[in-house]
């Protein structure tokens, strides 16, 4: 099914960049071309809640949601939500989680734990799992906010669009000041070898 | 850059933008010159996109009821005018809807309502495709951002050719997903503004009223003959075994689940097109209805005597999806569907619910109210949150302003505890004043709280009539809220400050001993929207911090403590200091 729609769902936490960088993944997949379906839950993620945006391309999209175990790439800047998200995955899709660690209220407030050994669950559920520092590997560029280009450009490299379509998005979406920055994040997490 | 698409899919007139995006685009290219509304997710987004247009005045009302006529009206004196609102907000304009249908429209007039299938951030789910009926008006239904641009022009259309109101129909998937749209141009309108001098047209007293009933009745059959040839309704023939009649977001999952079935798209789904719906299902073998909530079409569709199936096979809880018609298929043609083989992660993952923020100043009331034996009546907003443990001060809630009114009813029942109700300041303005004047002129004496963050917070920052400011920016006069109490006949009324616990704590224990009606306005702009901290962000004293945990009450998100001792997150902290009044230890501390 939807052999010919490529699905790609972000997840994260509030205010970590997901949403920008889901708008700048189908920006790419516009001007290569494709017709372009994205989804975003709003609202609570400023409320300390989960954030997942969700986009799909192809010939013709029919759905806005990607349906599970469909997605050509999953990409995490948390771990939690890389678990809880899973099942969206293919089988043979591609993986990209920040090891960051985002302590939901449950676990501050002692009622839940935290998964130990989060690294190994990743890797017990993603075969094709790349697990990088995107915060530390922004850091080194001058701003961990940009994590979310890092991961982003790690996670273009399971998905076929060409790469002036991503320097072109890049350099058209988000804040002025900040895309030079944004695309050389981009640039270091595509260039890491998975 | 040089352009790199064949096609003209990036080309500068397409744009990919969200349904409710798309339907203020629409608009703003109909000519449409007054749109008003009430803050609502899955609405929101239309009203605040449309404001950014020009020559187009937008305003908030203080609820739905008030935005709808506020719109009437301008369509009867001749100007295009839409109205927005969630689901829940219809219900509190369907007054004026019902009765519009009969005085009818001058200026093209559209309802936008965005339904919230599966309650993404609604305290139901309904379909609002039933009002369509109800009122007799027709029913657009767009299933993307295209036919959310292009459905709201042709409602408009049909509005003012039919003089009818007419209701445009969203759901959360269409209005918050984004697809492509080819823009055009605004059409200038052109008709001349003014209410015309005509009242056995504009008055439904029953004598005028009567004619205009059975006018009504002529319109739906000549509606429904334009139904039946509209652009909207679309057959798309494919195998002939099966035929798919669905709308909405629907047809989009409808498609991906039953790629070689033959579909019959609505788009303009009210009055039922009934000769495209005999036509289609006279040629194919069978018929399966594939719609959200309720089973409006296939009833119909049973009505005219076609067999067909649905509801049996298609959930109407919840919303749909692709996942969910899969295992409707495979339900239909008596598959088994495989064991589940993925592993179950989700038992052992901790839950992350939205919860107030850091230095949000409704904490600091129902954390005081949680010293006191109460009971709680609360109401519709950001504070909804303070139902969850460990705050647990939010014992009921129903709609828009009944954190007020199921006050004076629980009084009047005989509850033998202090009943405090809890409603927000928009909420206040909404539909609270009304049950306020309630409690006074029948003699009730609940103490209602009115948690004033100076905004219109859940749905995103928006203003309203306590603010100072205008949806479009102007500043224009504060309505108080104290003066309002006044006005209502309440004599205690007292303003307290949220982040000072005793003092809210002996305001509360005062005014629920009080042998008349009170009411306390918690007073402190929301700190999400300022974009701003309290104080410096504070810290544990690891000598002093005896590990009592009860700073962990106040269900902070700066305050973390998954292991023994409890720390703050420095980040997170807004320096509100509600945790410094409360530890015993005098463990938490200012950086210096």
């Amino acid at each position: 099914m939807r052999s010919k729609v490529v699905g790609v769902v972000l997840v994260g936490v509030g205010g970590q960049g997901i949403l920008l960088a889901a708008r700048i993944a189908a920006h790419a997949a516009m001007l290569s071309g494709f017709d372009v379906k994205t989804n975003e839950v709003h609202g609570m993620a400023q409320r300390g809640g989960s954030v997942m945006a969700q986009i799909s391309y192809g010939m013709a999209v029919h759905s806005p949601l990607v349906p599970k175990g469909t997605a050509r790439a999953l990409g995490a800047l948390e771990q939690v939500e890389a678990l809880r998200h899973y099942d969206y995955l293919a089988p043979d899709g591609l993986a990209v989680v920040s090891s960051h660690a985002i302590l939901p209220v449950t676990v501050s407030a002692g009622t839940a734990r935290y998964p130990e050994k989060a690294e190994e669950k990743l890797r017990m559920v993603f075969p094709r799992l790349a697990y990088l520092d995107a915060a530390g590997l922004a850091a080194s560029l001058g701003n961990v906010r940009a994590a979310n280009m890092v991961l982003l450009g790690a996670l273009s490299r399971g998905l076929s669009l060409p790469e002036e379509a991503w320097l072109e998005s890049l350099h058209s979406c988000g804040r002025e000041g900040d895309r030079d920055l944004n695309w050389a994040a981009f640039q270091l997490g595509r260039s890491i070898k998975l | 850059m040089a352009n790199i698409v064949d096609h003209g899919l990036g080309s500068p007139m397409k744009r990919l933008i969200s349904g409710n995006e798309a339907i203020a685009r629409g608009a703003y290219e109909a000519g449409v010159t007054v749109a008003t509304g009430y803050p609502g997710t899955p609405s929101t987004e239309i009203l605040e996109s449309l404001a950014g247009y020009e020559d187009v005045y937008c305003q908030w009302s203080p609820n739905e009821k008030v935005a709808f006529e506020v719109a009437a009206g301008a369509s009867c004196a001749g100007a295009r005018s839409i109205v927005t609102m969630k689901h829940v907000g219809l219900n509190v304009a369907a007054d004026p809807l019902m009765t519009l249908s009969y005085i009818g429209v001058e200026g093209g007039f559209v309802a936008c309502v965005a339904d919230d299938p599966g309650m993404h951030s609604s305290q139901n789910e309904q379909d609002s495709r039933n009002y369509a009926r109800f009122a007799k008006v027709p029913l657009f239904e767009p299933a993307d951002s295209q036919e959310a641009k292009d459905f709201t022009i042709m409602a408009l259309e049909i509005s003012e050719k039919y003089k009818t109101p007419v209701i445009l129909r969203s759901t959360t998937r269409v209005s918050h997903s984004c697809s492509l749209v080819e823009l055009g141009e605004r059409i200038n309108p052109s008709r001349e503004i003014g209410l015309e001098k005509n009242p056995p047209r504009f008055v439904p007293i029953p004598v005028w009223g009567r004619p205009m009933r059975i006018r009504l009745e002529e319109r739906l059959c000549q509606l429904t003959r334009e139904a039946e040839t509209s652009a909207a309704n679309r057959v798309e023939w494919r195998d002939r075994t099966l035929g798919i009649v669905t709308s909405s977001i629907s047809y989009h999952y409808a498609r991906e689940v039953w790629p070689a079935a033959s579909t019959l798209k609505l788009g303009f789904s009210y009055p039922f097109p009934d000769a495209l719906l005999q036509k289609f299902a006279s040629r194919v073998e069978n018929v399966l209805v594939v719609e959200e909530l309720d089973s409006i079409l296939e009833e119909h569709i049973k009505s005219l005597g076609i067999a067909c199936q649905g509801r049996e096979h298609i959930p109407g809880i919840g919303e749909l999806s692709v996942d969910r018609l899969l295992a409707s298929r495979a339900k239909i043609e008596k598959r088994e569907t495989p064991p589940e083989t993925r592993p179950d992660l989700w038992h052992d993952l901790p839950p992350r619910p939205p919860v107030l923020c850091p230095g949000c100043p409704h904490r600091g009331v129902f954390f005081a109210l949680g010293r006191h034996d109460v009971v709680v009546t609360g109401d519709i907003g950001c504070y909804s949150l303070g139902a969850f443990k460990p705050l647990d001060r939010m014992d009921i809630i129903l709609c828009m302003g009944a954190g007020v009114s199921m006050a004076q009813g629980l009084e009047k029942a005989g509850e033998r505890r202090r009943i405090v109700g809890v409603v927000g300041d928009s909420t206040f303005f909404h539909s609270g004043i009304t049950g306020l004047l309630d409690i006074v002129y029948n003699k009730g004496r609940s103490t209602i709280i009115v948690l004033d963050n100076r905004t219109t917070a859940m749905t995103g920052h928006q203003d309203h009539p306590g603010t100072g400011r205008t949806l479009m920016g102007e500043a224009t006069k504060e309505i108080s809220i104290e003066a309002i109490g006044r006005a209502c006949g309440i004599e205690r009324i007292r303003t307290v400050d949220p982040y000072n616990l005793q003092d809210t704590s002996r305001a509360i224990a005062e005014e629920i001993e009080a042998d008349e009606p009170s009411l306390i306005i918690s007073q402190s702009s929301c700190p999400l929207r300022e974009k701003r901290r309290l104080g410096e962000p504070l810290r544990i004293s690891a000598e002093r911090c005896q590990a009592c945990k009860r700073c962990l009450a106040l269900a902070c998100p700066a305050i973390e403590c998954p292991d023994e001792m409890p720390s703050i997150n420095q980040v997170l902290c807004s320096g509100c200091g509600l945790c410094e009044q409360l530890c015993p230890f005098e463990a938490v501390v200012r950086n210096q």
